[in-house]
């Protein structure tokens, strides 16, 4: 991987990554300093504080509230409603979850509630399509090695590198449509975690937390996720 | 579930570990096995790179640009929340 490609909050670099197992589940989950002195700035009326706020999260919360509704303008009416939610639940925050944590539960109340109204199957947490009896490999089959070939299961020729990719191509606005395509096709609850962890960059604990999943159940969504989206980009990308 | 017991992994294993490598949640005996023969293999070398690079264009698409109107109108409800 190319050095640009590098970024410092992705995943570890395969050479540098250190053993590190252990993680509990509820780290990081409780409110910080920060997020107690930002609610105590909200309840003393100060606009600062509020617009830092907007800046931080409405993007966010306009990704994650379109995968419930049926257009654009429902998902911003949705996000309006969490936001009048969060202010009028203010006295109530106790710091139990992070600020974060309890805005986004709030945004996802929202949108499950507006979602049953349009009459739409609700997908959060719905993880109907994930299942172990039914494994979706990473990868197509007949990319490797039959059983009976010399070298089973190794690559029959091998991926393309995507360093020779100019810069420009890897970030135009076709990759990006590609991407998306790729992510709206997916089942809902893939979609939500590779969402929330890749495109929002949440932790895994914070994607645990707000969609109710086991970490466990949490990964295998998201290597079914990241594997899809990898394979449209490598049709894509192999098109040309 | 692929077997601990074996001395080493073939692509297509490998390939389905990639997502516990990367989010460490390998045991360090898989974890070795794995490492063992991604050292040795350039096409799980290039595989993990494009998970990676992947991982890199899906983050690019958090940065949207801001809305300036709706801001204004958040503002408003702010505002009238503070006076009731």
């Amino acid at each position: 991987m190319s050095k640009g490609m590098h970024q410092p909050d992705g995943p570890p670099d395969i050479i540098t990554v250190q053993q590190n197992v252990t993680s509990s589940h509820d780290a990081g989950i409780a409110a910080s300093t920060d997020d107690l002195r930002m609610v105590e700035a909200l309840r003393s009326g100060n606009e600062a504080a509020f617009v830092s706020l907007v800046d931080r999260y409405h993007a966010a919360m306009l990704r994650l509230a379109i995968m419930f509704v049926t257009s654009q303008a429902v998902a911003e009416e949705v996000v309006q409603e969490a936001w009048i939610g969060v202010l009028q639940g203010l006295n109530r925050f106790e710091g139990r979850s992070s600020l974060k944590t309890w805005i986004f539960r709030i945004l996802t109340n929202c949108a499950k509630t507006r979602a049953r109204r349009e009459g739409r199957s609700v997908p959060f947490s719905s993880l109907s399509e994930f299942s172990i009896d039914h494994p979706e490999p990473a990868v197509d089959p007949a990319r490797f090695r039959g059983p009976d070939q010399e070298w089973p299961g190794h690559w029959i020729s091998f991926p393309h590198n995507w360093n020779e990719i100019p810069e420009e191509r890897i970030l135009s606005q076709e990759t990006r449509a590609c991407i998306q395509v790729a992510i709206n096709a997916l089942p809902p609850g893939q979609r939500e975690v590779i969402t929330l962890r890749d495109i929002e960059g949440w932790s895994s604990d914070e994607t645990c937390n707000l969609l109710g999943v086991s970490e466990a159940n949490q990964r295998v969504l998201l290597h079914r996720a990241r594997s899809r989206v990898r394979r449209a980009l490598e049709k894509y990308f192999e098109e040309e | 579930m692929t077997n601990l017991n074996k001395k080493e992994l073939n692509c297509q294993e490998v390939v389905e570990l990639v997502t516990d490598y990367l989010e460490q949640a390998l045991l360090p005996e898989m974890r070795a096995l794995f490492e063992a023969h991604v050292a040795g293999c350039p096409g799980c070398t290039t595989y993990i790179e494009q998970v990676q690079q992947t991982i890199m264009m899906l983050r690019k698409l958090a940065e949207e640009p801001a809305f300036p109107e709706t801001k204004q109108d958040l503002l408003e409800i702010f505002r009238n929340w503070k006076q009731g």
